[in-house]
């Protein structure tokens, strides 16, 4: 089991957030995933809601965004939940961030196929910028955060930061997108490799070819 | 080796446009409206008859797991499909590949399937962290309803039909049906006791069918080419094409279309590149995510991946997530974090599980290190089996599995390690 515990509820943390609501276009979003469950089942939405909450948050703190308890609390009245299933849900989901990160998450996957194509050089990489497990760098960019299996094993190693995945990586490779994020700049995403578009195998495509070329139809075929 | 045409996801590598008017072209929504016509209980049937057994790890008949479905309402509940794209086992990454970039079949066979079990609507739960792809999806159903493909009086069959997604926040466990159904009604992703059985009282207790993407996305093919189209591709009792995801230590890692029962040897020649450092390299493989015991170089080379050959060998083919190893292998290193992954995904609810996957990483980290007494290492077999088999859903196993096949075939691997861990001890106290 994953280790999570709410950030303390503090003064501060009422002072900051206690006021927090969607704003339009949020609470646009979060009526229309309501929408998705039947009549009295809005309870649902709790997984959305959260998911818009720490993205609001993220924009107001130019981070990758997090739950604070207030913010939790929102959620539930919004739903007309019980505070504590609300919090139970955030904590045992780990995309929910339970303390505050970086602009940028920088989550490694470490797991057994990542591992074996060169996972343990991505975090030393990660750690030669100051990077360590769990924390925020000091310049606010980063955060670093080890991952279970992201499901891209045949592009493995790779990292999810924020929103995208960069695959393929060596340690070089995940530099120069740290490099490129620092600088503000947008990275390519996903496959790293030269030549490589997504999960074939790189420069070796061994079916399929025709679709390479031309949207083919294969029914003719049949 | 399966031909182009014979090939059921032509778009697999994302090479052309996912949208709707490209997958048309493809042969995707191609008069949907006629395979509806055929009727609930004819698809069944094609689908009993076609073979497909689930493609989500267990292999269940998926016709069969239709069958158990209501045919009528009598009390006036719904009955609801639920697609399973959670997928989180380690070296599985093949619905990923169906969701960005061919989401119409997923779709449209959200649409022909929950009509044969007479589903009001389907729910496809996705991963959290596949972003873009549920991005994509969510276009993709969008571009749907626009159509007219699905909603009302979907594809003008005269059956109403929804399509929704639900995006998960990073929990293994919710790829466990039980555990999703919890998930999707807003609570922590914890599996229930079956019984009751989803097809009898699942999502908002009413009746449910949980199925993995690439069983739903394959049906609309099928029902076009035939069951015994599909039939025609593997062994008996181990039918049809399958996605094989092949990762870890092969010069080309990929995702493949294949037949069922296609030799390993085959499978890794044709399309990866045969093993890094060659054939002789090769040490071991985990045939179907990590929940599967690993088999020895030895015996996998020629084995049939499939459902049976695999268990022939004492493991599974699960989700055919193929995890090679070769000889710079720390295999126990390898396996260790195997457990920790599932200590950290244990939800918690059964004590074997929640206290046994961590005492077995824990123990899993001594012996790869050799620090530890030879009589642990059937301590720690003796300990998965007290998991395995006790707990309400199957990570118990999953956790356990992996551990009794590294203990089955590299014993001396880690009597060696404790032997040398010891030896060092005595030298650097003398």
């Amino acid at each position: 089991m994953a280790d999570r515990n709410p950030a303390p509820d503090t003064p501060e943390l009422r002072e900051r957030w206690g006021a927090f609501e969607f704003t339009e276009s949020y609470r646009e979003r979060a009526d229309k995933a309501i929408a998705r469950y039947p009549e009295g089942r809005q309870r649902s939405a709790v997984m959305p809601l959260l998911d818009l909450a720490q993205r609001q948050v993220g924009e107001e703190t130019d981070t990758q965004g997090w739950l604070p308890l207030p913010v939790i609390e929102y959620v539930a009245d919004y739903l007309d939940m019980p505070v504590i299933r609300v919090l139970e849900v955030a904590s045992f989901y780990f995309m929910y961030n339970m303390k505050p990160v970086g602009k940028y998450h920088v989550q490694v996957c470490g797991t057994t196929p990542c591992m074996l194509r060169g996972s343990d050089g991505l975090f030393e990489t990660c750690k030669k910028r100051g990077m360590s497990k769990g924390h925020v760098s000091e310049d606010g960019l980063w955060t670093l955060t080890e991952v279970e299996c992201m499901g891209n094993c045949a592009t493995a190693p790779m990292v999810q930061i924020n929103d995208d995945n960069y695959e393929d990586l060596t340690p070089e490779r995940l530099d120069a997108i740290l490099d490129a994020l620092a600088k503000g700049e947008q990275p390519k995403t996903g496959t790293q490799e030269p030549g490589r578009h997504t999960s074939e195998p790189a420069n070796a495509l061994s079916s399929l070819e025709k679709m390479a070329e031309e949207n083919h139809d294969y029914r003719s075929e049949w | 080796m399966l031909a182009d045409k014979d090939r059921i996801f032509t778009n697999l590598y994302g090479f052309q446009d996912w949208g709707l008017k490209s997958a048309q072209q493809r042969g995707d929504w191609d008069d949907t409206k006629s395979l509806i016509a055929r009727g609930h209980d004819h698809i069944i049937e094609e689908m009993k008859a076609s073979g497909l057994r689930g493609r989500g790890g267990a292999g269940f008949p998926t016709g069969l797991k239709w069958s158990f479905m209501p045919k009528e309402s009598k009390d006036g509940r719904p009955s609801f499909l639920v697609i399973n794209a959670d997928e989180s086992e380690p070296g599985s990454c093949k619905d990923r590949e169906i969701i960005r970039h061919d989401p119409h079949k997923l779709i449209e066979g959200a649409l022909v399937s929950g009509y044969a079990m007479r589903a009001r609507a389907a729910y496809i739960y996705i991963r959290g962290e596949y972003i873009r792809e549920a991005e994509t999806l969510q276009v993709a159903i969008d571009e749907a309803y626009a159509a007219g493909l699905i909603g009302k009086n979907a594809s003008k069959s005269g059956y109403d039909f929804d399509v929704f997604l639900h995006r998960g926040a990073g929990a293994y466990i919710c790829g466990e049906e039980t555990a999703m159904i919890e998930s999707l009604e807003g609570k922590k992703g914890q599996p229930r006791l079956k019984p009751p059985f989803p097809a009898g009282a699942g999502l908002y207790g009413c009746p449910t069918t949980v199925n993995n993407v690439e069983s739903i996305a394959v049906v609309p093919t099928i029902l076009r080419r035939g069951a015994s189209w599909f039939a025609s591709f593997g062994r008996e009792n181990n039918k049809g094409t399958k996605l094989f995801q092949i990762s870890g230590h092969v010069n080309k890692p990929c995702v493949v279309e294949e037949a069922l029962s296609i030799p390993f040897s085959e499978l890794i020649e044709k399309h990866c590149g045969g093993i890094t450092g060659g054939k002789d390299n090769l040490l071991a493989v985990i045939p179907g995510g990590s929940s599967v015991p690993l088999v020895p170089a030895e015996q996998i080379w020629d084995a049939p991946m499939d459902f049976d050959g695999l268990k022939d060998l004492g493991s599974g083919l699960g989700t055919a997530g193929i995890i090679v190893m070769d000889k710079s292998t720390d295999i126990v290193r390898a396996i260790s974090r195997i457990s920790y992954f599932y200590k950290h995904e244990s939800c918690g609810q059964c004590t074997p599980c929640r206290e046994g996957t961590g005492w077995m990483w824990r123990m899993m980290e001594r012996l790869r290190a050799g620090d530890a007494a030879i009589e642990e290492i059937d301590m720690l077999q003796q300990v998965t089996k007290q998991v395995e088999g006790h707990t309400i859903c199957a990570l118990g196993d999953a956790a356990a599995w992996p551990i009794q096949g590294l203990i089955r075939h590299f014993r001396p691997e880690l009597e060696r390690r404790i032997e040398e861990h010891n030896t060092k001890f005595v030298e650097t106290a003398a």
